[in-house]
């Protein structure tokens, strides 16, 4: 008797031990901290600074999210990710979203069950060799040996290129951007190839950055933005929603530093809109209406962060170029918010 | 009925399976087999129910996609145009390479330095000790990068060959020391150079039936021969006057300078090198140390009697010493191929494409099938590793103790 009850419970034990999942954003706010996959190292986009704070462009968004959500761009749990494991990590509940220089494809999108959230960085994947190796184009790199990062587009892309121009090349598998350089800055690989801004933030760090080069050629596109795993509706558009929120903030002019101003109202309705003065765009969202405000106040509109983090100020040195707005020519263009 | 049963002596009641000691531990364990059964059941259950919620479902058919990725080191054909499983095979061979060269190195340097950890010079057995304690008590992957972090650092780039003021040089033309491996002449086989082969695969079994006569032979006469050179001889003339006699049909291909990098020649990659070599340093320290076991287990009066007869120390050794020593060295030596086998999965660290760096880095990266590769990662090392146990078991069974 005593023996059936205990098989018994046994077995509805196993019943109950179904996927139990409330929706990501309440998981966050319960916990109070978001948890954003990032690079394990990248200047520019997602590196500790010299007192272990996270900085960067990638970094800013998991700000900002952190910001609407839970009111404080500190409450981030970095996890540095490797090109490897960060599909599976997200995939896991390991990390709420991604932030790490990761390119929207068909494949990952639709086969990995992701949602990709939007594009903060339009890029190509670009080759930096030595000045004195003597090449002016990618297509002089037959017999080279390319150091690589592996599990990454750019893996797939290099092959790809190689092939339909004919030419062989010897494959030097890395896992993180720091054994790259050790292994371009010795001369174990002739070529370092992966996203042109990495490349640009990866020579700066260089000691002399002047001794290498970008070669010319963009194999590639490589739009780079944040995502979430597929299935949660609600988290995805508050992701989509801040990184809009930063991009529609710098189409309309505000600042971090105008931002008060604007905030207490002004005659743009879309202004309004924005920063919650009118409307209720943020309930929406199942937040406040001030969530745009405290992203901009905590990381600024999309192009402070850009020029704070890989501008031309920076010794990334990256220009807009495709990254300026649709207005300036570029491709950045976030839907109203209405 | 049940009334019935109870007044006849010796009948089964419900209550024996608990009170009646013949039975108790056949309950007991019927009781824990369920519970193990449904615990495994609750697992699968609770993983096929988590990845149908993530909408995923088992399936192996991505092996048959194109991978898409270039693998450096290939032993058999394949290219970014290839399947997943085309990936997979390549992977599996260059970890059976790494298996089975460091097994053979790791026991050649493990018993040698075994049995010098013995030795009566002082300054012998003392570095040995050094080198036991230093290589078997850091961890291996340390070791791996460490070789690495040399071979990278140490060795020039392919360019400091070139031009007439070249600050490295190859060795005799021949050999070629890089930081992005070792370049080493390829022979190549002509028309006619099969024959060649097939003179030294008929050495190789005279060899083998030299050295059962010369055993015969000293059984019957006790005269011993010097074996060891007549079979060198065996191995070494036919194979040559054959080679010459087809008109050299072998050709040594050395490596060239083209380009970035050397041409032509044989390319022992660095990670090949540095994870073998750490592979075999570590793991030589523990075999060393189950050879010193086995050594030492044989009681000194084994080795005094053989003196006592007149034999040599060398021959004390391998006649005497050796194989009853076999007996406590092979089952440890099994563990010991067997780690080393698993461990050469830190391939991954110094990029070179074993069978976790193809299936279980490329692939699984590439396609998202997590748990697909990863089950498919633990089969295969699975059954390399029962094969290296089934085969040393034999061996095992060879040299253990017979009783007669």
């Amino acid at each position: 008797m005593k023996k059936s009850v205990f098989l018994g419970t046994l077995a509805a034990a196993g019943l109950m031990a179904g996927f139990a999942s409330a929706g990501t954003l309440d998981d966050v706010q319960a916990r109070d901290a978001l948890k954003c996959g990032v690079s394990t190292g990248l200047a520019g986009f997602a590196a500790p600074d010299a007192n272990g704070r996270w900085e960067g462009f990638d970094v800013a968004v998991c700000r900002a999210v952190a910001a609407a959500v839970l009111g404080d761009p500190e409450k981030v749990e970095f996890v540095p990710l490797t090109s490897k494991v960060r599909f599976t990590a997200l995939a896991s509940g390991e990390v709420d979203m991604l932030s790490r220089v990761t390119t929207w494809t068909f494949s990952r999108d639709v086969d990995l069950k992701f949602t990709f959230t939007g594009v903060n960085y339009y890029d190509g994947q670009g080759f930096m060799v030595r000045k004195d190796l003597g090449v002016a184009s990618a297509t002089e790199l037959d017999g080279a040996t390319v150091c690589i990062t592996t599990g990454t587009t750019t893996e797939l892309n290099l092959a790809d290129y190689f092939r339909s121009n004919g030419m062989e090349y010897e494959p030097v598998p890395i896992e993180t951007n720091a054994e790259a350089q050790q292994q371009y800055l010795s001369g174990a690989c002739d070529v370092f190839t992966t996203d042109s801004s990495a490349l640009a933030a990866t020579r700066a760090t260089f000691e002399n950055p002047g001794e290498h080069m970008v070669l010319p050629e963009i194999i590639s596109k490589e739009p780079l933005g944040p995502l979430v795993r597929q299935g949660d509706d609600q988290w995805a558009d508050i992701v989509r929603w801040t990184l809009n929120a930063m991009i529609t903030a710098e189409e309309l002019g505000v600042t971090s530093a105008n931002l008060d101003e604007m905030a207490a109202g002004s005659d743009n309705p879309e202004i309004n809109r924005l920063l919650g003065t009118e409307g209720t765009l943020g309930e929406m969202l199942g937040l406040d209406n001030d969530w745009a405000k405290r992203i901009i106040a905590s990381v600024g509109n999309y192009g402070e962060a850009f020029e704070a983090n890989i501008g031309e100020s920076t010794p990334i040195g990256l220009s807009r170029g495709l990254n300026a707005l649709w207005k300036q020519g570029g491709l950045q263009y976030s839907p109203p918010f209405r | 009925m049940a009334m019935a049963d109870q007044n006849a002596s010796g009948s089964f009641r419900l209550s024996m399976l608990i009170y009646d000691s013949r039975y108790r531990s056949m309950t007991i364990q019927v009781i824990v087999l369920i519970m193990v059964v449904l615990g495994v059941v609750w697992l699968v259950d609770n993983l096929l129910s988590n990845l149908s919620a993530l909408d995923k479902d088992p399936n192996f058919g991505f092996l048959w996609e194109t991978s898409g990725y270039d693998i450096n080191q290939r032993l058999i054909e394949y290219s970014s145009q290839s399947t997943h499983f085309r990936a997979a095979e390549v992977g599996l061979l260059n970890t059976l390479l790494v298996a089975v060269v460091g097994c053979f190195f790791a026991t050649l340097l493990g018993v040698s330095i075994g049995v010098m950890r013995l030795s009566k010079n002082w300054i012998v057995s003392r570095l040995m000790t050094v080198y036991i304690e230093t290589f078997r008590n850091v961890p291996v992957l340390l070791w791996i990068v460490f070789a690495m972090a040399i071979f990278i650092e140490v060795f020039p780039q392919p360019k400091a060959f070139r031009g007439d003021n070249a600050t490295a040089h190859m060795i005799g033309d021949a050999v070629a020391f890089t930081n992005r491996g070792i370049y080493i002449p390829r022979l190549e086989f002509h028309e006619g150079s099969s024959f060649v082969v097939y003179t030294l695969i008929a050495s190789i079994i005279g060899i083998f039936l030299f050295g059962k006569w010369a055993k015969a032979h000293q059984e019957a006469t006790g005269q011993i021969l010097p074996t060891f050179w007549i079979k060198l001889g065996i191995l070494i003339i036919p194979a040559l006057v054959v080679f010459f006699v087809m008109g050299k049909p072998i050709q040594m291909f050395y490596p060239e300078l083209k380009g970035f990098n050397f041409k032509g020649g044989l390319h022992l990659r660095n990670s090949l090198i540095a994870l073998t070599l750490a592979l075999v340093i570590y793991t030589s320290a523990f075999i060393a140390e189950a050879v010193r076991a086995g050594i030492m287990a044989i009681s000194k009066g084994q080795t005094e009697a053989a003196l006592a007869l007149g034999l040599r120390p060398k021959r004390v050794m391998s006649l005497v010493v050796l194989p009853q020593a076999l007996r406590v060295i092979v089952p440890p030596l099994i563990s010991q191929y067997l780690n080393l086998t698993k461990n050469s999965s830190l391939a991954i660290a110094v990029g070179y494409m074993d069978i976790t760096g193809t299936l279980g880095g490329i692939t699984l990266n590439q396609t998202g099938r997590e748990l697909e590769c990863i089950l498919l990662l633990m089969i295969i090392y699975l059954t390399i590793s029962l094969s290296i146990s089934m085969v040393m078991n034999i061996y095992n069974n060879s040299v253990k103790l017979k009783e007669r």
